[in-house]
């Protein structure tokens, strides 16, 4: 059986850039980039390096750019540090939106624990918030805006700059969750207006368990352990230097390769849709078309459920995702979708594709061919569309 | 998580699955709010379960404790099959990844709905000790929030 990998943002395979950067320093470089004698100064090099071409795919500078362990840890440590620049000159408000990683929603909430107050910020049906909903939400109070640039689930690509701008002229600080923008849309962290930025290394064909967090130069930011002098005393800890060249080797080939990639992929995620959405009724796509990132692929199935989709789907080698509640332990589904303003009832059908430049039109033409028979198999064991149907014949008889 | 194989073959290859059109007794419940529904079909001779069918939306576990509820009552009598617990059909499918427990209640109250339905038809008064208060309807159940 073949195996079709749409789950790309849950984690990318690794390019051989990122492996060959990753080898070379297991290898060769392994010294300790702090020891003062050849060998340290080689993996000194290599983490200048690689911190180098991280800043320069943002339009950042070297010296604004701190590793971490990933995106989570990254998001924590911007919204913990804004919080507490914030309540040194007592200003408490937080605003957020309802559908951030939870990387962000759990920093928050255990903020808001802590006497933080959060306004999270509707989004709209189509999955968007807007700058005058930012502006609007300003208090003098906020010391934090934190807007994710594109969401994991369902794609979307939020008017950062715009955004940017409003807190730019309120004098708030704005950070952004950008771990699924990263390498698949142009971003310049000047242009746009971001003073922190989020992002992690296994999104974009990288390794897992590093990424980095961005900080405008003049920022005080606080550092989250005590230890040794690395990332500026701000994290200490000796560097994982094989992860973060192979992060770095990833990032400048996604970055090089972004505008070719960006419409290849975009391609085949509209071919999808376009197969998926005439073919089976009652299907929607979450999120809207226009400011989307090129990979997204969202559905909701009425009358079905995530889950089993999802695992029918794998019977067929095709790899994807479900926001549905059954994967997640409780009995919600996805608080992205719900965030939509989805009902439970569809929320729990949702089906997520997400491509990368590894899949081929081969791929997608495989999951136009088997999708629609998998819904409908699942359609025809389930009693929700039994009810769904039997309506909609007796409202055809009215 | 990980699934059995058990739970896998249920899921991949249902058994007694599909509806009934002369059914003698019909439970469903579950609601499309908390992801799991479950329809029971049973066809009854003599006072025992001669043939029984399943329609179920949810998720793999839900499916297969469907399946496997459905085998372990097919031949048996009716009272017999009022004993059928959770427990009994998790076991049968060699065990349910912990969150995944509050799936297979589904099917113990499927059958028992199933069963109400039956002898509400033919007169027969349901004893509280067994069938409580639940109308089968889960709107207003507990675990279903
Ligand atoms: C939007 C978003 N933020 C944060 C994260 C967390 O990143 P990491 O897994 O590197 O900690 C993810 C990925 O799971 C994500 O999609
Ligand atoms: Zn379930």
């Amino acid at each position: 059986m073949k195996t079709v990998y749409v789950d790309n943002a849950a984690t990318t395979a690794m390019c051989d850039e990122a492996v060959k950067a990753m080898v070379e320093c297991m290898s060769s470089a392994y010294g300790n980039a702090s020891s003062l004698h050849h060998i340290g100064q080689e993996a000194a090099e290599v983490l200048f390096a690689a911190r180098q071409d991280v800043a320069d795919c943002l339009n950042a500078d070297v010296n604004e750019i701190y590793f971490t362990s990933g995106g989570t840890e990254a998001d924590n440590w911007a919204i913990r540090n804004a919080a507490r620049l914030g309540s040194r000159k007592n200003k408490n408000h937080i605003i957020s939106t309802a559908f951030e990683h939870h990387a962000v929603l759990h920093t928050l909430k255990k903020l808001e624990k802590e006497g933080f107050e959060v306004t999270y910020l509707e989004v709209s049906e189509d999955g968007y918030v807007t700058p005058e909903q930012v502006r609007n939400a300003i208090k003098d109070e906020t010391c934090l805006v934190t807007i994710m640039y594109a969401n994991n689930e369902i794609g979307t690509i939020q008017p950062v700059k715009e955004i940017g701008q409003v807190c730019r002229d309120k004098g708030v600080l704005f950070h952004t969750d950008a771990v699924q923008a990263v390498g698949h849309v142009k971003i310049d962290v000047a242009e746009q207006n971001i003073d922190m930025l989020s992002l992690s290394g296994h999104k974009f064909h990288g390794p897992k368990g590093v990424g980095a967090l961005y900080c405008k130069k003049g920022i005080s930011l606080m550092g989250i352990m005590q230890g040794g002098a690395q990332e500026k005393n701000k994290r200490p800890g000796t560097e994982n230097i094989p992860a973060l060249a192979g992060m770095a080797a990833a990032l400048k080939k996604a970055c090089a390769e972004l505008d070719k990639n960006s419409a290849y992929i975009s391609s085949l995620r509209d071919k999808i849709i376009d197969g998926i959405l005439p073919t089976v009724p009652r299907a929607r796509l979450n999120g809207g078309r226009d400011a989307r990132l090129p990979g997204n692929v969202s559905f909701c199935f009425e009358g079905i459920e995530g889950e089993s989709l999802l695992l029918y789907l794998d019977l067929k080698g095709i790899c994807g995702s479900s926001g549905s509640a059954c994967t997640s332990g409780s009995l919600d589904p996805s608080h992205v979708l719900l965030a939509l303003g989805l009902p439970h009832e569809i929320a729990h059908g949702s089906l997520r594709i997400s491509l990368s430049e590894f899949n081929t039109e081969e791929e997608a033409d495989y999951i136009i061919e088997e999708l629609p028979k998998v819904v409908n198999r699942l359609r025809d064991m389930s009693p929700v569309w039994e009810r769904i149907m039997k309506e909609e014949s007796e409202n055809g008889l009215q | 998580m990980a699934y059995s194989k058990k739970v896998m073959d249920h899921f991949e290859n249902p058994r007694n699955l599909g509806k009934m059109d002369d059914a003698d007794g019909v439970g469903e419940v579950g609601n499309a709010k908390c992801g799991d529904i479950m329809k029971i079909y049973l066809k009854i001779n003599d006072g025992i379960i001669s043939d029984v069918k399943f329609n179920t939306f949810g998720c793999a576990s839900a499916i297969a404790t469907s399946s496997m509820a459905t085998e372990l009552i097919k031949g048996q009598k009716v009272e017999d099959a009022l004993e059928l617990s959770n427990k009994a059909v998790v076991e049968a499918l060699d065990g349910l990844p912990p969150a995944k427990i509050h799936c297979s209640v589904l099917a113990e109250e499927a059958v028992k709905a199933a069963i109400a339905d039956y002898y509400t038809k033919n007169g027969i008064e349901l004893d509280p000790a067994i069938f409580g208060s639940c109308s089968g309807g889960c709107e207003n159940c507990d675990h279903c929030g």
